[in-house]
């Protein structure tokens, strides 16, 4: 019963979407009051069939019943609850309905917040959202439907992939399909404008915080993903340059290129085209994203529901939504005319080159993770692109772009002098470089670079703060009241582009990780980076769903001990499949890594890293989405309020 | 470039990639092309230069199959009635048992009928690796100079054999 329910309340989505899609559309080129005013009324309708047909889902994997295909194919009675709830989204048919019921929630936020906007603005920004929400519910309904029934049920599900069963990829996929699916709105946003003819700075200003808020979400569910590998895996690695987390790194590249282009468009009113341009391309990245992952056309770990039918299905919808974007946009963009002209040497300038770096970068990933498919198409030759290559071909890009990113905010809007600007980071630029000829001496030339390059990002925001409050040209007292009265999207920034700093010296310090596999006895020890690693016992455990070994693991050094590791191996009898579990101390300087593998002999085959700095990759990425949340907070004032544009510019 | 050229230029690229991905799919959908096949450096080389008890590769002179098979892969049991198949159609069939315990294969062999000519254990794995072999089971085909012509990696299937197998095997006759 409530899985039909939940089957209806799809279909009445759908219905719902193509009056939301047809209604403030079509109201809004004839200029119809009533009929753009219906907007807000459908979009939040239909958000609430969306939540109520995703809740029947949950509620099927809650209680376990197993005559829903999805729910006895991706959960099973044995596990805990929070993966029973997890299980909904952690497979195809579950995962694309999460989308639309995002897509829906994107349609009633715009609704819900957007009063301040132009009314056939906001009547074109929900219809091109329930267009797009049509598309995917369709999708849902007619080819990957998530209520398909099993007759007769079986007594037992199939179990999740235990790989997906841990508390930190429960929350990966949500977060990250926030992040993905929240850059519709940018993409609405561009859209409708292209429909209206029209960008001005309200415009830059509007699209502004929802482009924040879906980039700290990707920010966050990479971060996550990458952390999940570090430590689920045990590869010991956090990033593999894998196609699927390079679906995922294009459109964050992109979307923080337009986060700083819309910029533009809101304090100078140019890069319009651009800026629409970058909003279609990232949200058209989200979308191939998905698509590469759900077609198997990728080869990845990732990718699950590889069904080439299916695939047909997707790649006609990308067809009609990023195709039929694009062709608004090549006819209807020489309408969006440029007003501002600019100086190189300018705050803008600095944003152009940022964006400039950021669609390099992005264009390598993407010919990278594309050119081994199209070689095999087009040449029939096997090849594959890892590692070197990336590594490669996006450092030199990065090196100027962290280079000039700490120098960005420092510049003035117009037209600014270099030699101020620098001026004022003298101090970072030489620590950064006492710092890169420190590590030069302990690890080669490119690791040195990146830690010498964190060192003048973090001191280079700190510096620009500093200057900001006029640290110790006037009382401290009266520098921290400025501190207080300072905007919060200078914070923002600040807070972003230190946190960028910080997980570049976390790659760095990965570059210095030392790691060994051993062969121990219980009771033997070995040396490692200066700590001794005596394997103490191996035993079994047992788990709600699985069989665990277990290897206890004392580390000591200078013979006082540091901790005890225990990793697991378990086995989980319904999926047939084993899994690692790598146990991590960290004291946010190290982490010491081990993982359990085989065992012959009466020993067991260890895996040992000492991974210098390594939280820090995961510390900077929360630091970098704490700052877009910090920018968001002062935004909130300014969507609804326009006319307040002149007390929130922040102090030049 | 005309600027208002220089704006479809997105759509075009678009346009070719979704042709490109659509052209993939339908290969996939029909067998002919799959990503995630990695090819054999072997094919067009001579076989590498291996000493198992009972065969060598100077032993190798086709037209005949080489096949890396275990008794404890069940894909292996799934091909076995079509390598008896190919054994009664009169092709050379020579087995290499990989990282599997004689009494298995033997019993295996006992079980599912035998349809090799000659027999090899690679009980430590190390031929099958100078082979480049991806997995079990895994078949080569060797022409009459002793070189690799093609090899299948996995179960052979009737569609593969009639497909690509026999037209080769004619081939190298």
């Amino acid at each position: 019963m409530i899985p039909e329910l939940g089957h209806f309340a799809l279909a009445l989505g759908v219905a719902l979407g193509f009056a939301q899609a047809i209604v403030p559309l079509w109201g809004a080129q004839r200029r119809d009051l009533r009929m753009m005013q219906a907007a807000p009324a459908l979009a939040l309708g239909q958000f609430l069939a969306l939540g109520i047909s995703f809740g029947s889902l949950v509620w099927s994997g809650v209680t376990s019943d197993f005559s829903v295909l999805t729910v006895a194919e991706n959960t099973n009675s044995l596990e805990p609850l929070i993966y029973k709830i997890t299980g909904s989204w952690g497979n195809h048919e579950g995962s694309i309905l999460f989308w639309c019921l995002i897509l829906t929630l994107c349609g009633a936020a715009v609704a819900e917040f957007g009063d301040a906007l132009p009314t056939s603005l906001r009547a074109r920004v929900i219809g091109v959202l329930g267009l797009a929400g049509v598309g995917f519910e369709l999708f849902a309904l007619l080819e990957s439907d998530p209520f398909a029934r099993l007759m007769p049920a079986p007594i037992d599900g199939r179990d999740m992939n235990p790989l997906l069963q841990d508390p930190g990829l429960a929350m990966h996929p949500p977060i990250l399909y926030i992040g993905y699916v929240g850059f519709a709105v940018p993409f609405a946003f561009a859209v409708a404008a292209l429909l209206e003819g029209r960008i001005d700075a309200a415009w830059g200003r509007w699209v502004r915080p929802w482009t924040l808020a879906a980039w700290c979400f990707l920010t966050g569910g990479i971060a996550l993903g990458s952390w999940w590998a570090y430590y689920e895996l045990g590869w010991g690695g956090f990033w593999f340059w894998d196609p699927v987390e390079n679906a995922s790194l294009l459109p964050w590249l992109t979307g923080t290129a337009l986060l700083h282009s819309a910029l533009v468009v809101e304090k100078r009113e140019a890069l319009k085209v651009w800026t629409v341009l970058l909003a279609i391309g990232t949200f058209s990245l989200s979308l191939s994203g998905t698509f590469l992952v759900r077609s198997g056309i990728l080869n990845s770990v990732h990718s699950f529901a590889n069904d080439p039918a299916r695939g047909v299905f997707i790649l006609a919808l990308l067809g009609l939504v990023i195709g039929g974007s694009l062709l608004l946009f090549a006819l209807r963009a020489p309408v969006l005319a440029a007003s501002g002209v600019f100086a190189p040497i300018s705050r803008e300038g600095g944003l152009v080159l940022n964006n400039i770096l950021l669609c390099s970068i992005a264009a390598v990933v993407l010919t990278g993770t594309m050119y081994p498919l199209f070689a095999d198409l087009l040449l029939g030759e096997k090849l594959s692109v890892g590692a070197p290559f990336f590594n490669a071909t996006v450092f030199p890009l990065a090196v100027p772009l962290f280079a000039a990113m700490a120098v960005g905010p420092a510049l003035s809007w117009k037209r600014a002098d270099l030699g101020p600007a620098l001026q004022k980071l003298w101090w970072a630029a030489l620590v950064a470089a006492l710092v890169g000829a420190g590590a030069a001496t302990l690890t080669s030339l490119l690791p040195a670079l990146v830690f010498a390059a964190s060192a003048w990002l973090i001191l280079g925001a700190a510096a620009d703060l500093a200057v900001r409050v006029r640290l110790f040209r006037i009382p401290l007292g009266a520098s921290l009241r400025r501190l207080g009265g300072l905007p919060r999207g200078s914070f923002g920034t600040t807070l972003a582009h230190a946190g960028l700093g910080i997980t570049i010296a976390g790659i760095a310090g990965m570059s210095l990780a030392q790691s060994s596999i051993v062969l121990l006895k219980p009771g033997e020890t070995t040396h490692l980076d200066g700590y001794d690693w005596q394997l103490e016992t191996l035993h079994d455990a047992a788990g709600p769903n699985y069989a665990a070994r277990v290897a206890t693991i004392r580390i000591s050094r200078d013979g006082r001990t540091v901790v005890t590791l225990a990793p697991e191996r378990r086995s989980f009898p319904v999926q047939q499949i084993t899994t690692t579990e790598a146990k991590i101390s960290t004291n946010l300087l190290r982490d010491l890594y081990a993982v359990l593998g085989e065992e012959r002999d009466g020993g067991a085959v260890l895996r040992l890293h000492v991974n210098p700095l390594a939280p820090w990759i995961w510390l900077g990425a929360l630091v970098m989405a704490a700052g877009g949340i910090v920018s968001l907070a002062d935004r909130r004032l300014r969507v609804g309020a326009p006319t307040r544009r002149t007390a929130a510019v922040p102090a030049e | 470039m005309n600027r208002r050229l220089l704006l479809f230029v997105p759509l075009a690229a678009v346009a070719a990639g979704g042709t490109a991905f659509f052209a993939m799919l339908q290969r996939e959908q029909r067998g002919t092309f799959d990503p995630r096949a990695v090819p054999s450096m072997l094919i067009g080389k001579r076989v590498p230069a291996f000493t198992l008890y009972g065969l060598t590769d100077a032993d190798l002179r086709g037209p005949l199959l080489v096949n890396f098979f275990a008794s404890w892969c069940a894909p292996c049991v799934e091909e076995a009635p079509i390598l008896m198949d190919l054994h009664r159609a009169g092709v050379k069939l020579i087995g290499i048992a990989y990282k599997d315990k004689p009494a298995a294969t033997d019993a295996f062999l006992a079980r599912r009928g035998n349809p090799f000519t000659r027999l090899a254990r690679d009980e430590p794995g190390r031929v099958a690796i100078d082979w480049g072999v991806t997995g079990v089971p895994e078949t080569y085909l060797i022409d009459p100079a002793g070189v690799v012509r093609w090899r299948w990696a996995g179960a052979l299937t009737p569609e593969v054999v009639t497909a690509e197998l026999q037209p080769m095997l004619r081939k190298y006759a």
